[in-house]
């Protein structure tokens, strides 16, 4: 298992945009580098990459829930 | 009008909050769950909790702000700037509602939100824009002729392009035919819709713009300021009125202004934003917005007018007490905005507590701040945090006076932007008016001044 983290602050988001398909859900494959969410802070949004390959087991947060720097945002089983 | 809602947060809220005071009138603030303790929150009469720290949810709830205001007894609402000032949809709920609305009709809202349309407007009432042809160009136009009537630099843009994809750069006559056939080629490949047309390439533009007062009956201007210190397109530092622009252009874009005001039976408060080519020494239209600007406080200090007092007594009796004869223009000022983020980390947002915030004070010093010592900077909204005006007799007198107005200011506990306008005052282009607003992306090295 790896976790990967948020590293800022602000408010998370699964999804590119209101009313998108989440980026990825329980169940996806991920490869790195790939696109997993958004962090938005004042404004400012920062995408989110996965930096493991394998699937995506767990979300640490729900989607638009803030978070604080090192919070898991997601948990990947690798391989 | 006895007593006003105003539907926004941080400064802008605090400043409206003041004006309102000023004409007797009872003020109600709105706040997400964070900003509770808040400046604005502490300062108005009454406050109401709208909703959560997002502010789809809070600050965007129409809902929640038009119940806000019914259940405290408030017969009208300022939307202040962003948020829901220029969203025609909650401007004709809140008339629909009983209530005052603080700006224009809603259908003016609407017309200048929609690109073409304010284009169209604009060029029937006389104001200036851009040169390009009329649509796409069509089997049989002659591109060359057409070119010259625009002007070369010209960029060929395709119909269905956008966010700067789709647009091909055209230096002169030799280069025109082979551009557009490839431009129309690579558009029909891309975005499945060959159409291209022409337009005007202003290169190393700068941001003018035109503030007009409108009743509905009488129309004025209160002057142009110069914006073209931007960020990514966010303007930093503004100034007024604008320098170094020749008579001729700056009567036009008055006087057009106006009657673009007049047109469109224009009430309250409104903001006409041109592009001005220096090589040609002429301004285009790009957008009117129809609210108060964050950066109204420069004209407030050339002027004495207090435009959000303006904006209430218009929108309570209807009518301006002002007309043409009445605006005169004394001295220069200029606004930076200060934000919370960190300039020596490409501007990485700094939220966190203020743990010291001491302005410089004397005469010509004006802060609009939504901020004081103790309050928090929250993740969710916007970084501005306050704006610090200077008013001196003339324009080197006004740089004087804000470098050393930034100088005395002290902000701890979070980044600030305040080095970058140190670094920016600074600079010969700003001296000599020959930034434009790009500056700033195309001088990498712009802090090591600072």
């Amino acid at each position: 298992m790896a976790d990967i983290i948020s590293p800022l602050p602000g408010i998370f988001y699964r999804s590119p945009g209101p009313g998108k398909a989440p980026f990825v859900n329980v169940g996806d494959v991920v490869t790195v580098g790939q696109a997993v969410g958004i962090v938005e802070i004042m404004k400012q949004f920062t995408e989110v990459q996965s930096d493991v390959a394998g699937t995506i087991a767990s979300f640490g947060v729900e989607d638009n829930a803030m978070v604080n720097p090192g919070d898991v945002l997601i948990t990947v089983t690798e391989g | 009008m006895k007593k006003l809602l105003i539907a926004n947060r941080g400064e802008i809220a605090v400043r409206i909050i003041n004006s309102a005071r000023s004409l007797g009138i009872a003020t109600v603030a709105i706040a997400s769950e964070p900003d509770a303790e808040s400046l604005a929150a502490k300062l108005a009469d009454e406050l109401v909790i709208v909703g959560p720290a997002q502010a789809a949810a809070s600050y965007l709830n129409q809902e929640a702000v038009i119940k806000a205001a019914l259940d405290t007894g408030a017969d009208a609402i300022h939307p202040g700037y962003g948020f829901l000032s220029e969203n025609a949809e909650f401007a004709r709920a809140v008339v629909a509602a009983g209530l005052i609305w603080v700006g224009p009709d809603a259908n003016a809202i609407e017309l200048m939100g929609n690109k073409s349309q304010a284009r169209e407007s604009a060029k029937n009432a006389g104001v200036p824009v851009l040169p390009g042809t009329e649509g796409p160009l069509a089997e049989g136009d002659d591109a060359i002729a057409l070119a010259q009537e625009i002007g070369y630099p010209l960029v060929v843009k395709a119909s269905a392009g956008g966010g700067g994809r789709g647009i091909r750069f055209v230096e002169s006559e030799s280069e025109l035919l082979a551009t557009i056939e490839m431009a129309q080629g690579e558009a029909g490949a891309i975005f499945g819709d060959s159409a291209v047309y022409m337009e005007r390439f202003v290169q190393d533009a700068r941001h003018v713009e035109v503030q007009i007062l409108g009743d509905g009956t009488t129309f004025l201007h209160l002057g142009d300021r110069d914006c073209s210190m931007q960020r990514r397109s966010q303007k930093v530092i503004e100034e007024a009125p604008a320098p170094s622009l020749p008579d001729a252009v700056r009567e036009k874009i008055r006087s057009s202004s106006v009657e673009l005001a007049r047109a469109c039976g224009y009430s309250g408060a409104g903001t006409i934003e041109f592009l001005y080519d220096p090589v040609r020494e002429e301004a285009a239209f790009i957008e009117m917005n129809t609210r108060l600007q964050v950066e109204h406080p420069i004209t407030e200090a050339i002027t004495g007018v207090d435009l959000v007092r303006e904006q209430l007594l218009i929108a309570s009796t209807g009518k301006t007490t002002l007309t043409q004869e009445d605006i005169s223009f004394s001295g220069h000022a200029i606004e930076a905005r200060i934000s919370a983020e960190d300039p020596f980390n490409n501007f990485f947002p700094s939220p966190g507590t203020i743990t010291k915030m001491d302005w410089a004070t004397g005469p010509g010093i004006r802060v609009d701040s939504g901020f004081a010592a103790g309050s928090v900077v929250a993740p969710y909204y916007d970084s501005m945090l306050a704006k610090l005006i200077v008013h001196a007799p003339t324009r080197d007198e006004a740089i004087e006076a804000m470098n050393a107005a930034l100088d005395a200011t002290v902000i701890e506990g979070i980044k600030t932007t305040i080095p970058m306008h140190r670094a920016l005052l600074a600079r010969p282009e700003f001296a000599q008016v020959t930034h434009h607003s790009r500056f700033i992306e195309s001088t990498p090295d712009i802090l090591e001044t600072a």
